[in-house]
């Protein structure tokens, strides 16, 4: 038998008793809507769990410079100045699975605004990215600080909302000038409120600056004494810092390591630390291991040495992210599986009271010649063309009830091209398994019984 | 044509082994019209089944044009129906919802090799033509009379150009008036194609319709003419 007569064979099979036909695809229509509507609006969960968690910072990494011992005292981590900003540039560039990095500086203080004045609680310099990876490129009010800023060290800043209430008291921020110990910035931005942090920190008591510039303006003319003091932290560096003129161990060379046999060049742009952004949580560690690659061959370190900075992800809530991604997946995965499953059994049930009822048509095709197989294709061809049928308009539907779940309820969805395709072939499979039994059992039949059958 | 050497049917109820058949030699020529009778309960039906292939005989030989088919699996039984055999029942069995004309087509979908969908269709506008359904291609089995369905069926009985046509009390559900129109068809396919006639029937009438009468008692075949048969001859 070929195959197009067979498929109209089939179709008129099915036409003949469209209440019952149509009962069986509204069994598949349903499975699949709703397998569709859960993963669109699983993805859309999804994404906005991962938005959620990435706003947290759990797509971030940070890069601090190493611990160095000085006359027995150990300074802690980022005692050494070993980090630059060609380091951060080395990051982003070389590790496939960080998107950005920014060097970062910090720095504190009193911050002063005519008679007003206030001791925030983070005042850093990074590059744009710095606020990209922070979630804080887009701006309450005003602008972010560009490239060029960054370039030319520009005395500009963006404030958190904390700053500008305490500062300001309602006025507007925009184009006033404040003063860090001294340097006067103007404030261009005010951040987007993000509030207390998980550690119960005031996120929002920050001030950004262009990175530069705090190494360059802030650092290099605030403090004029204790040039002796770790770059690390807070404090001051003084311009003897940045162009130094005796030999004050800045780079630290490692101690089994004689100065003299280590000639590296100095690097003065040491920063406090990298900021950088992972493009897939779920993998920080795999980052972790690709940055320390890279920057070991950075720092030129030998094998056996040891590494000269720390690399640390937020391992806590990345896998608090992945548990929870995943959970969502598994969730959708079940709920998927058994209105599947339903659709299916919706389906077989059919199916076999199709055979049952059609006994007689059955025994007529055998007499007539339909061999054994000819029955069973006949039947599984049904099966698959209704399940098909049920899964396209079951994907219509699932559309449609996302699409209205999405403008009521205002939960995020997001269209799954590949749930569709997917959708389409399990409802074919489903179609195959669970026609299987009823169209085997077709063709086993007897003629003549079925011809007597009443 | 047709030829069966010492056929036998035994059917396994359990444990007690029921003989219906016990060993049935007859050989029917090409182009013969003969009936098949017998009363309830002879094996009438199981030879009817075994020679129109529905059926495999426990043991003995079934010669179809020279070929044994005793043997033969589903598959190919199958096969064998669908080329050589028609079948015309004694209620129609036409496919309920469907046009006249697509249930003449039926049984040609299912042969090889494949005829293309318009050449079985030109066929069976012919045959419905020849048994006088031109005007009613498109009814439905509910929109026909008694005698139209079964003048449907005959035509579906013919579609693929079978040698032998197997009526199985084609006339058990019709008037008499019907009943000897179709009757009247099977002598004219008989006569002018040439088709062995093969009908089964329990009416001593019909039976005397046809230029051979096979009767049936108890398993075996009685030669010669019946004594029913024969009473109604006097």
């Amino acid at each position: 038998m070929k195959f197009i007569p067979l498929i109209k064979t089939c179709i008129k099979a099915l036409v003949r008793n469209p209440m019952r036909a149509s009962l069986t695809i509204l069994g598949i229509i349903i499975g699949i809507a709703s397998v569709i509507a859960m993963v669109e609006i699983g993805q859309g969960s999804s994404i906005q769990v991962k938005q959620t968690f990435a706003e947290m910072g759990a797509d971030t990494i940070n890069i601090r410079p190493g611990a160095i011992s000085k006359s027995g005292i150990n300074t802690g981590q980022g005692g050494r100045a070993t980090l630059t900003p060609a380091d951060s540039e080395a990051v982003v560039q070389d590790c496939t699975l960080i998107t950005r990095a920014s060097p970062v500086v910090r720095a504190s203080g009193q911050v002063i605004y005519g008679n007003q004045n206030w001791n925030p609680s983070l005042i850093e310099g990074g590059s744009v990215d710095y606020l990209k990876i922070k979630n804080w490129y887009d701006m309450e009010e005003g602008q972010p600080f560009s490239e060029q800023d960054v370039e030319e060290a520009k005395r500009v800043c963006v404030i958190g909302q904390t700053i500008a209430n305490e500062l300001f008291k309602g006025e507007s921020p925009l184009g006033k000038d404040i003063r860090i110990k001294n340097v006067t910035f103007k404030v261009i931005g005010v951040l987007r409120k993000k509030g207390a942090n998980m550690m119960g920190w005031d996120q929002d008591d920050a001030i950004i600056i262009p990175w530069t510039s705090v190494r360059y303006r802030l650092q290099g003319l605030g403090g004029s004494s204790s040039s002796s003091e770790s770059s690390s932290s807070t404090s001051k560096v003084s311009r003897s810092d940045l162009f130094p003129t005796t030999g004050i161990d800045y780079y630290t060379s490692n101690s089994d390591q004689p100065y003299s046999n280590a000639p590296h060049p100095r690097r003065f742009k040491s920063i406090d630390y990298i900021l950088a952004q992972i493009s897939e949580p779920e993998r920080s560690s795999d980052a972790v291991d690709e940055i320390t690659e890279v920057l070991r061959a950075k720092h030129a370190l030998c094998p056996g040495q040891a590494d000269d900075f720390v690399v640390r992800d937020m391992a806590e809530m990345t896998r608090a992210f992945s548990s929870t991604t995943e959970m969502i997946a598994t969730l959708l995965m079940v709920v998927a599986m058994i209105s599947l499953v339903v659709g299916g059994v919706g389906i077989m049930n059919i199916m076999l009271v199709s055979v049952t009822e059609r006994t007689k048509e059955i025994g007529l095709r055998m007499a007539v010649g339909a061999r054994p197989k000819d029955i069973m294709r006949q039947f599984l061809l049904e099966a698959t063309l209704l399940c098909l049928v049920g899964g396209i308009l079951g994907i219509a539907l699932g559309k449609g009830l996302s699409y209205i779940i999405a403008n009521t309820l205002k939960w995020p969805t997001a269209s799954s091209p590949e749930a569709m395709i997917v959708a389409v072939c399990v409802s074919a499979i489903i179609g195959i398994v669970f026609g299987w039994y009823p169209s085997w059992k077709a063709s086993k039949m007897d003629p003549i019984d079925a011809l007597r059958h009443e | 044509m047709i030829k069966l050497v010492d056929i036998t049917k035994v059917y396994h109820l359990g444990e007690i082994d029921l003989p219906v058949l016990k060993g049935i030699s007859l050989h029917i020529k090409e182009g013969e019209f003969v009936s098949l009778t017998g009363a309830s309960g002879s094996g009438k039906s199981t030879l009817m089944n075994i020679l129109g292939c529905l059926d495999r005989p426990s043991s003995g030989e079934y010669l179809i044009a020279g070929q044994d088919v005793a043997n033969f699996n589903a598959s190919e039984r199958a096969v064998l129906r669908n080329k050589r055999i028609g079948f015309v029942f004694q209620n129609f069995n036409l496919l309920s919802r469907t046009s006249a004309l697509d249930n003449v087509m039926m049984p040609a979908v299912y042969s090889h090799p494949a005829l293309s969908t318009k050449e079985i269709r030109a066929h069976a506008e012919l045959l419905l033509n020849m048994v006088g359904l031109t005007d009613r291609m498109d009814h439905t089995p509910a929109q026909l009379s008694g005698g139209q369905q079964q003048r449907v069926a005959i035509a579906r009985s013919l579609i693929n150009n079978p040698s032998v046509l197997l009526a199985d009390e084609p006339t058990g559900n019709l008037d008499s008036t019907t009943s000897k129109e179709v009757l009247n068809m099977f002598k004219d396919l008989n006569r002018e194609k040439g088709i062995t006639v093969i009908l089964v029937t329990h009416d001593p009438k019909i039976a005397n319709f046809t230029d051979r009468a096979i009767n049936m008692e108890d398993g075996l075949i009685c030669e010669g003419v019946s004594s029913m048969l024969s009473a109604v001859k006097q």
